[in-house]
């Protein structure tokens, strides 16, 4: 049985690079900073060669959704063993408008269109940390969904999915197709290699827009500003423990 | 550790595929080998199981052909390559700086038998390997080398000593360099001696100041027997051989050194954003913020050299060899310099063990001696100068 598989990579800003609020607080500052690929989404890939190591998948397609600096990120899939790619462009405004809620309809008409059986993506991104894409696109596809997956089994026609939740760990039974999302322990993804990125160079990267798919990029939503967190205060010193409660009940934390 | 500084410059210029080309190195050398820089270091620790992890994403044979296994890759990939992984550790890139030429030479100059066996595994670098040319009489004038090479029926003989062989005792091949005619350069030829050949032993471990994750030992042969089909080249060719490879070694310890001065230039330039004296930030000192500047435009030229000076190899530009020479020689003593700088920011806390600046000095020493020293370099630049 040989299923296929769809994977988001989201280009996002690189978790060690020091993030800093823009003058006029509409975002944080992207110009010049260096992006890679979403970790979880970097999991989510790793997951998806190592199930074509085992012959249970035979295909992977990996999507990106944006400005043109987002093939690379595909390119980056490609190296560690994705089969073809497809860059949904999507620039300017509308990119910086762009929700999971548009992600997840241009998910679910690829995953249609490619007659796909899974769709995996990263939990959440860590721009944003939404945590939105995988459920909705489930939703819409009525598909089924196993999310914050730490482990994933095939077995017969269904998949055994290993759920990191607030409890524990829960594991259920989903039947295909289904959409996953993965979580942070669901495997170590590979360096890819030179003699990968290198033949990676040849694999198909077909580019589509939203509006070839018949996806609307119309905002549902607008951000009304961004800030820093506030800077942290100096804290006081009390010298009985009536002190400190009196001072708790003044500030109304008590 | 903010890395747009880095990015901004490093990548500059670089095409797409090249820059996915220094991400990845970049990656590794920040996750597999900077964590442990320090005690590599203090411990002497030669990390053979990082060099594999480094082997397989095919950072062994970088830029030797495809066709037995190398990874067919162009200099100024190796340089932008070695100069990602001087980042995490200088000691163990210039190593494997070294086990790259020896891929080269045996892909360029061995034969077919050769290739096939050892290529697709120094690539990997599952075979580990060592290049023997300097001796204790012979240095700067390596063409006066006296390791001898005889011919008794179908084995070369080969008997001397070998130092400061990097690798030493702990490879799996020995280039060697010996004599099979002639006194001078035309008497030499390159043979490949396997580490399990009966006929080789080791020195002690030198006690280094630098270079300590990898061992160097002198190399001795006592009637070491090699097939003669274990010569590279023709017999006469050794130092021709020696010669050319130095040319692209030249350049990758100049990438080696780039690599430190770069690292050593951001963790200055972090240190000063959060060290205060006399109620300011040492970074809101004029004197700082110009030492700085100068640090990070000599690291960006010396980058420019760097990496056009790999074009010029590839490319064998005419003067390849002496823009070789000079750029080895520029940037080893401007890229140390900026280590050294990147020390005295850091005041008492750069010559604490516990601090990566003062390795990345040590190392950068060492690169200004080898592969030819700075004067050999002053010597062959200035010969091409004079030519009438």
């Amino acid at each position: 049985m040989s299923l296929r598989v769809l994977v988001g990579v989201k280009r996002v800003i690189d978790y060690a690079v020091k993030v800093r609020v823009k003058p006029d607080k509409t975002g944080v500052v992207t110009d010049g900073v260096k992006h890679s690929m979403n970790p979880f989404d970097e999991i989510a890939i790793e997951e998806a060669v190592r199930m074509k190591e085992k012959n249970i998948v035979k295909e992977i397609i990996a999507v990106s959704c944006g400005p043109q600096q987002c093939q690379e990120t595909i390119r980056t899939a490609l190296a560690m063993g994705a089969d073809r790619g497809i860059h949904v462009e999507v620039a300017g405004k509308e990119y910086e408008a762009m929700q999971p809620f548009h992600v997840s309809k241009i998910l679910a008409k690829l995953a249609q269109e490619e007659k796909v059986d899974i769709v995996l993506v990263g939990k959440q991104a860590i721009d944003d940390d939404c945590n939105q894409t995988g459920q909705m696109t489930a939703a819409l596809l009525d598909w089924s969904q196993a999310c914050f997956a730490s482990k994933v089994e095939k077995t017969d026609g269904e998949l055994t999915v290993t759920r990191e939740i607030d409890g524990g760990l829960e594991v259920i039974k989903v039947k295909l197709p289904a959409v996953i999302t993965s979580d942070l322990r669901l495997n170590e993804p590979r360096y890819a290699t030179l003699p990968n990125i290198m033949k990676a160079k040849k694999k198909p990267m077909a580019k589509k827009t939203a509006a070839d798919l018949g996806v609307d990029l119309t905002p549902r939503h607008e951000v009304l500003s961004v800030e820093d967190p506030p800077v942290r205060e100096a804290g006081i010193k009390v010298e009985t423990v009536e002190d400190l409660v009196g001072k708790l009940k003044q500030s109304g934390v008590i | 550790m903010n890395d747009s500084i880095s990015l901004g410059k490093a990548t500059l210029g670089l095409a797409d595929d090249q820059k996915q080309v220094y991400h990845l190195a970049r990656d590794f050398a920040i996750k597999e080998m900077k964590p442990h820089m320090l005690e590599w270091d203090i411990q002497e620790i030669f990390p053979v199981d990082v060099l594999r992890k480094i082997g397989e994403l095919g950072f062994g044979a970088i830029y030797c052909k495809e066709e037995f296994g190398g990874t067919g890759l162009t200099r100024l990939d190796a340089s932008v390559i070695f100069e990602a992984l001087a980042s995490g550790c200088s000691s163990t890139t210039a190593y494997m700086t070294i086990h790259n030429m020896c891929a080269w030479m045996i892909d360029n100059y061995g034969s077919k038998e050769m290739k096939e066996k050892y290529i697709s595994d120094m690539n990997s670098m599952k075979v580990l390997s060592s290049y023997c040319l300097t001796e204790p009489g012979a240095g700067s004038d390596a063409a006066s080398l006296t390791t001898t090479a005889n011919r008794d029926g179908d084995y070369y003989v080969i008997n001397g000593s070998k130092s400061f062989i990097s690798g030493g005792g702990s490879s799996d091949l020995y280039i060697v360099m010996c004599r099979t005619g002639e006194p001078g350069a035309k008497g030499i030829s390159c043979i490949l001696v396997e580490g399990d050949n009966p006929g080789l032993s080791f020195g002690k471990k030198e006690k280094k100041i630098s270079w300590n994750s990898q061992p160097t030992r002198q190399v001795f042969f006592e009637d070491c027997r090699v097939p003669i089909t274990n010569r590279l080249g023709n017999e006469g060719f050794g130092f021709n051989i020696a010669l050319k490879g130095l040319n692209g070694g030249r350049l990758n310890i100049s990438s080696t050194s780039l690599g430190a001065a770069q690292a050593a230039l951001e963790e200055a330039r972090n240190h000063i954003l959060v060290r205060k004296q006399f109620g300011k930030r040492l970074a809101d000192f004029q004197y700082l913020q110009f030492k700085l500047a100068d640090m990070a435009t000599k690291v960006a030229a010396c980058r420019l050299m760097v990496r056009s000076a790999a074009v010029a190899l590839q490319e064998e530009h005419p003067n390849h060899i002496t823009i070789c020479s000079m750029t080895k020689l520029f940037v080893t003593e401007e890229c140390q310099k900026v280590c050294d700088d990147a020390i005295q920011l850091f005041g008492g806390y750069g010559i604490l063990k516990d601090y990566p600046v003062q390795v990345f000095w040590r190392d950068c020493r060492v690169h200004r001696i080898l592969e030819g020293t700075n004067e050999v370099m002053r010597m062959l630049v200035a010969k091409e100068l004079l030519k009438e």
